[in-house]
């Protein structure tokens, strides 16, 4: 719960140091101006290599735990270039503070941590820069099908993809061997094995959910939903349909008897909670293991990796949680640079070997087939080979799932609708009924065509 | 050519005037007049992410006052400034009159020890209070368990208004005191020795000299509250990153206006509700004044 406090600081910090940074910039534009204009890709990536080799100054904000290596790693590699790294804690917060920036014309960064999710709705009036012109695009054999798909979009290349976010359960050995609890499948054996651990204690909560939108949505996703459907300026919006209410109709049977643990994710409360037991399973994205060791040091040992519970237990499937890219701000005043540390962030074998250490789950299809990769046993999930349930997962995510492009729009009213559901123990649907009516209204009045149906 | 030399010399000399308000007028212009004047004009347009900015006249005032989020919060403000002020001024003339009586032992200490919230950086406080009322583990979970019932929930949302003033009620009593105090303060000793000669008592004193004496300092102290109720922001926003169903995103209209421009990029729309809450609050306040001062001169 210091974490506000902590954000303000480096709100005032950030401000400090992209004045700093627009100083500098200035002073030495004149030695660094780039053919960024170019089209020819193989010109492209040589105007890359340019920037770095006449070096400068950018600023990259982001909220990955292994930043700060990866930027010192940059720099030794690149004694010219110096990058101001500005920890920007959270998604929520640093789209506020980008859309700031952009909207006050200064003050942005070069090179920003973007979720998929939020992606659209940036690209949407045009404040990133479309990475083709700089040979980009002979990048995307490196990824994933599904990361790229979000990446490029809109006629351009808008970002790299930086990490993926395929489901899976993680529990808590050491509670489920207390209480005799069996890892379920299902979400049956799920809502089962969740009033049974409830009657043995009910100051435990077998599943942790205040209403959080990003998990509904991705919950949606696995249920086989589609309730956004964007194509240019027309949108279908339907939080009813067959998946939003399988899964609203399966969750309602923990939410209405009182058996979600309400505790907000990622406050102090929720670390606390992550590593003293209280909450006994956590199905999130496959990015969770770096964030368990970074921030829940008590949880070591205890925890484990089964995969996603599904609704037919003999057929896997998935979705997707969260997952970032970075990609360069409009507003930069050296983007050749800053596309060309993008480029070394999230390609160079060296920062990718830099993330994974940290716990990061990559995006990169080398890495995610590696056996070395695959093989790596986890000290923290005791020994356990997480990286096979995890990338396993990856396989089963179910396809043509897409976001609104004002995702982080629609997220940030997701409490005062469906999280009263939430709050007051009562039918999902209601509040799903209720986040479409102000998403309908909302595109409407945002210039697009929306339908229901 | 002498009728010319006569007009523009008074001119000159305005000039000087204008040279000694320059700094003034600059700032005023600077943190006031401009920023207003832009929300103004910012009122008038609407940004679309499809279609970009259009002008639409009155469309966002109209669209404002039919709008239940933004009555919900002016509602919802409105409540907490006619229950929290009258406490909070009551507590802070209480504790004013208290160090004035003299008989207070160690007033210098009771002074510092009251205003000392006010120092406390509101965001500190505010999370402070949040462990305070947290019914798992914080304080109200420890009385929860010593009465023995679950009957102090502070975050749920029949409390958390009540939770709310009592933040602020303890951040701003101490800086209300200190107002009330220096008033206090200024009374002319004469006319507690008349009073004494008069043969009046403490209450007597209290009731002719000191809370007459006070009126003024009551009403700027009032106005000064009505504004800050007017756009309470900080100690809601910061609960909400602990109890976010409870508190909405248009708990009270700062808030709404917001998440409006930060959240949903509706800045034209929420420059429309920043003006609306500005007239609002400065018609109140003028009103208060106006009372203030005509029953001081009766």
């Amino acid at each position: 719960m210091s974490t506000p406090v902590r954000h303000r600081a480096r709100a005032v910090a950030a401000l400090a140091v992209g004045a700093l940074v627009s100083v500098s910039l200035a002073a030495c534009s004149s030695s660094s101006s780039s053919s960024g204009s170019s089209s020819d890709a193989s010109a492209g990536a040589a105007s890359l290599d340019a920037a770095l080799a006449a070096g400068g100054e950018i600023t990259y904000w982001t909220w990955t735990p292994s930043a700060k290596d990866q930027v010192a790693a940059f720099e030794k590699a690149y004694p010219k270039v110096k990058v101001n790294l500005v920890d920007t804690g959270g998604a929520g917060d640093n789209n506020t503070k980008l859309q700031n920036a952009i909207k006050a014309g200064s003050g942005a960064p070069d090179v920003v941590q973007i979720e998929y999710q939020s992606l659209p709705q940036f690209v949407l009036p045009g404040n990133l820069l479309d990475l083709t012109p700089y040979g980009i695009g002979d990048l995307q054999s490196k990824y994933s099908a599904s990361t790229w798909g979000a990446v490029a979009q809109n006629k351009g290349i808008w970002a790299l993809p930086q990490d993926s976010g395929p489901m899976v359960m993680f529990y808590n050995k050491t509670v489920f061997d207390k209480y005799g609890l069996t890892v379920p499948t299902t979400w049956d054996e799920y809502i089962a094995q969740a009033k049974k651990l409830h009657a043995a204690d009910p100051t435990k909560f077998f599943a942790n959910d205040p209403g959080d939108a990003g998990y509904t949505t991705s919950m949606i996703w696995q249920a086989g939903g589609h309730p956004f459907v964007a194509d240019g300026q027309n949108v279908k919006i339907n939080l009813q349909d067959s998946g939003s209410t399988k899964w609203a109709d399966m969750w309602n049977q923990l939410n209405e008897a009182g058996l979600l643990g309400a505790i907000p994710g990622w406050s102090d409360q929720w670390f606390q909670g992550l590593g003293d037991g209280t909450i006994a399973t956590l199905v999130t994205g496959g990015w969770m293991p770096g964030v368990l060791e970074a921030s829940v040091p008590s949880g070591s040992g205890q925890w484990r990796v089964a995969p996603m519970p599904t609704y037919d237990a003999n057929n896997l499937v998935t979705a997707e949680n969260g997952g970032s890219s970075e990609a360069v701000v409009k507003q930069s005043a050296n983007p050749a640079l800053a596309a060309a540390f993008l480029r070394w962030l999230n390609s160079d074998p060296e920062s990718i070997k830099i993330f994974l250490a940290s716990g990061g789950f990559p995006s990169t299809t080398a890495d995610l087939e590696s056996s070395d990769f695959l093989n790596k046993e986890s000290a923290y999930f005791g020994g356990q080979k997480i990286n096979q349930v995890i990338v396993d997962s990856s396989k089963h995510v179910a396809s043509g799932w897409q976001y609104l492009p004002w995702q982080s729009y629609a997220n940030s009213i997701f409490s005062d609708t469906v999280g009263k559901s939430f709050l007051n123990h009562t039918d999902i649907n209601e509040g799903l009924k209720a986040w479409q009516e102000q998403n309908v209204s909302y595109g409407q009045e945002q210039g697009f065509t929306v339908s229901t149906n | 050519m002498s009728a010319l030399a006569t007009t523009v010399r008074p001119r000159r000399r305005s000039f000087v005037g204008l040279g000694f308000v320059a700094p003034f007028l600059a700032v005023f212009a600077f943190v006031l007049v401009i920023p207003v004047g832009y929300s103004l004009y910012l009122s008038l347009f609407q940004d679309k992410l499809i279609g970009g900015r259009s002008f639409v006249g009155l469309d966002n005032f109209t669209r404002l006052f039919a709008d239940p989020k933004f009555w919900d919060g002016l509602g919802r403000v409105s409540l907490f400034l006619a229950v929290q002020v009258p406490v909070m001024l009551g507590l802070a003339l209480v504790a004013a009159l208290a160090i004035d009586s003299g008989r207070l032992r160690g007033a210098s200490f009771f002074r510092i020890s009251v205003f000392l919230p006010y120092a406390v950086p509101g965001v500190v406080a505010v999370l402070m209070w949040g462990f305070m009322y947290g019914d798992q583990f914080g304080l109200a979970a420890n009385i929860n368990s010593l009465i023995g019932s679950h009957v102090l929930q502070p975050l749920t949302p029949k409390w958390i208004l009540l939770a709310i003033g009592n933040i602020v009620t303890w951040e701003f009593v101490g800086y209300n005191m200190l107002i009330f105090y220096s008033a206090l303060r200024s009374v002319p000793g004469e006319l507690y020795e008349a009073a004494a000669i008069d043969g009046a008592g403490s209450w007597r004193v209290v009731f002719s000299i000191k809370l007459p004496a006070l009126r003024q300092a009551i009403v700027i102290a009032t106005i000064f509250s009505i504004i800050g109720s007017f756009q309470l922001f900080n100690e809601p926003n910061i609960l909400r990153t602990l109890i976010p169903s409870v508190i909405s995103t248009y708990f009270t209209p700062n808030m709404y206006a917001f998440n409006l421009s930060f959240a949903g990029q509706q800045y034209t729309y929420a420059a429309t509700l920043a003006i609306v809450m500005g007239v609002f609050t400065a018609v109140i306040a003028y009103v208060v004044q106006l009372r203030g001062s005509r029953e001081a001169n009766r």
